[in-house]
């Protein structure tokens, strides 16, 4: 059944900052469906509304007028109680790893795993050091942020992301603090675990280095989607 | 959720508080300053009010038979010692004791300086204290013009028990007359008094020649085992004249602690330098715990876009504050510890940390830290993990 539902399901949504005279539109008629296990790449150029996106499908953010329909889920006119559950369900990478400096990379990443309800602390510590071997980190459990690279800490990131067993990744520039070489390694990791989970990924970027990453491109300008390549596999 | 091994999580609030020793040094030195402060107010005033019935607690009495004049024994009232012998007529007493009571001028035998001292005449045969070693001395003061002397009296009143305990013949005066120390007793001094001596009632009136005869300040009275000594009270009050007040021994202890609390600033001052150290207690907490959540408001916007429910960010604040109170408490307590050990050398006060004022003091540094960690949550509205992009 959920096969035949779209991950992510967003129509005709616009979006609005400020109020008054200062009201500005930022998002205009958004149009925009995720498969399952799809990966999608949104790209654009600054202050075109991407990150404003990515926050109203993340539940972030309550939205103002259109639908967003997330995991199954109707975002208009929900509660801050229902997006705050909704949320556990969808991982989050950012552009900054905002991890929490006083953790390990393990409890970090266990952070994750104790969204989980009905899994015991030394499964969920398991868990954590599961996902830490995948990502290559199974020698630095133990260290602190401070103590990781720009490109371990962001595989940090996304074995905590990937912890809590998320049906939707959205990740915002995962690679912008990175060089190349490691951006690329972080972004096919990224996109082989998601795969594996069957877990649809969100991804905006300005990197054009891992475009090819992405099942379909969507480009954004003026608050506006447009696809850069046909879709595929969305609705039939 | 369910079992308890579900329910455990990472401890987040120690981990936040413990990665950052010196910021957790600072915290804790806070609260312990301000636990030692309040320690020390609160001890200093309990010690005064129990220290201003060092001697009324030693009485060998049941009743106690003051005049209506007396407001503290600083300031005590002649009544007619016959009131005792009427009291007598009651069935449920067994005995009394009539006692002169009066502060005079001791000489300090060493250095010849005079200093007030509390002097308690009586007939040497009768009770006065319950220690039945001061009992066996009083034997001594059968002869005229002899003292017992408090060895506990503060060091002013000069090395009269270590000239006596070596065997000299300590002489010197009281309020101008000749008097020698014919032995030593235990009591301890009390707020009212730097120490004590006493004397039998001959000697007595023979310092004070002013006394009138017949006028005693303080009537013992003892009961029959099993008497209630309420009932017996009542009874006197009908039967006395209105020219003495009857008390119990624990009302005669209370009224004197009553005179202290009330008719001076002592209770007032001590209780607000208390409330100081809570004060400034509160204010230290505030602020570590502030800053604590304000440097880490990305974190906790990052732990919400996650999905955790802001009660849970709410309780690792509070879990925080917790900590802080009960790992500050632990120093606070020690050095309370080591703080009325030096005032009981230094003041010869009785000050000890009683279980009531522990647990007094624990109580508000914990109000202190959970209080300050509910101000710091309101910082925690400021996490919004839409701005987080």
């Amino acid at each position: 059944m959920v096969h035949l539902q779209p991950t992510v399901l967003v129509e005709d949504l616009d979006h609005w900052y400020g109020s008054g005279a200062n009201r500005r539109r930022v998002l205009q008629g958004v149009e925009l469906a995720i498969a399952p296990g799809e990966v999608v790449l949104l790209t654009g150029p600054s202050g075109c509304g991407k990150t404003t996106l990515l926050t109203l499908i993340g539940a972030l953010r309550q939205v103002q007028q259109g639908s967003v329909r997330v995991l199954g889920q109707e975002l208009f006119h929900s509660s801050r109680a229902e997006r705050q559950q909704l949320r556990r369900g969808i991982g989050m990478i950012f552009q900054g790893h905002n991890l929490l400096r006083c953790l390990s990379a393990e409890q970090n990443v266990q952070m994750g795993a104790d969204l989980l309800d009905g899994t015991s602390y030394r499964a969920r510590r398991a868990m954590a050091r599961d996902w830490l071997r995948a990502v290559g980190l199974e020698d630095h459990l133990h260290k602190l942020p401070g103590d990781l690279s720009g490109g371990q800490k962001q595989r940090v990131a996304i074995a905590r992301a990937l912890a809590a067993r998320p049906r939707l990744l959205l990740a915002d520039e995962p690679t912008a603090a990175l060089d190349s070489r490691t951006g690329r390694e972080v972004v096919d990791l990224l996109k082989g675990l998601a795969r594996d989970q069957g877990c649809a990924v969100l991804m905006v970027t300005h990197d054009p280095r891992i475009l090819d990453v992405a099942d379909r491109l969507v480009r954004m300008e003026d608050g506006r989607l447009w696809a850069d390549n046909p879709p595929r596999g969305v609705a039939g | 959720m369910s079992g308890f091994w579900q329910g455990r999580r990472i401890p987040l609030a120690w981990l936040l508080l413990t990665r950052q020793p010196a910021r957790l040094a600072v915290a804790l030195a806070g609260i312990a300053f301000a636990g030692i402060l309040m320690f020390m107010q609160l001890g200093f005033r309990d010690g005064l009010f129990d220290a201003s019935v060092t001697i009324h607690k030693l009485f060998n009495t049941d009743l106690v038979l003051l005049s209506p004049r007396t407001m503290s024994s600083i300031a005590m009232a002649g009544f007619p010692r016959r009131r005792l012998i009427q009291a007598m007529a009651d069935p449920d007493v067994v005995g009394t004791t009539p006692v002169n009571w009066n502060l005079l001028l001791w000489r300090n035998p060493e250095t010849r300086k005079t200093r007030s001292i509390l002097a308690l005449g009586f007939e040497p045969s009768d009770p006065l204290f319950t220690d039945p070693v001061i009992a066996t001395r009083a034997a001594a003061l059968s002869q005229q013009g002899r003292v017992l002397f408090d060895e506990r009296s503060r060091p002013e009143f000069g090395p009269v028990a270590s000239w006596f305990r070596q065997g000299r013949v300590v002489d010197t005066e009281v309020a101008g007359k000749r008097v020698r120390v014919a032995g030593l007793i235990s009591l301890g001094p009390s707020f009212g008094a730097d120490g004590n001596m006493i004397t039998s009632r001959e000697t007595f009136l023979r310092i004070n020649p002013n006394t009138t005869r017949g006028s005693i300040e303080l009537g013992l009275i003892r009961l029959r085992p099993g008497a209630d000594a309420a009932k017996v009270a009542e009874r006197l009050r009908g039967s006395l004249p209105n020219d003495v007040a009857i008390y119990t021994k624990q009302g005669f202890v209370e009224f004197e602690k009553n005179y202290w609390r009330s008719s001076t600033a002592i209770g007032f001052i001590f209780t607000l330098g208390a409330g100081m150290g809570f004060v400034v207690g509160c204010v230290i907490v505030y602020q570590i715990l502030y800053s604590d959540v304000s440097d880490h408001l990305p974190e906790y916007a990052t732990l919400m876009a996650m999905g955790y429910p802001l009660i849970r960010l709410l309780g690792v604040v509070a879990r925080e504050g917790l900590l802080l109170s009960v790992l500050g408490y632990i120093p606070a307590w020690l050095a309370g510890q080591g703080l009325y050990a030096l005032i009981r050398s230094g003041t010869k006060l009785p000050v000890a940390m009683e279980l009531n004022r522990s647990v007094l003091v624990f109580v508000l540094i914990l109000a202190m830290g959970l209080g300050s960690a509910t101000l710091a949550m309101r910082k925690l509205a400021d996490a919004d993990p839409a701005e987080i992009f």
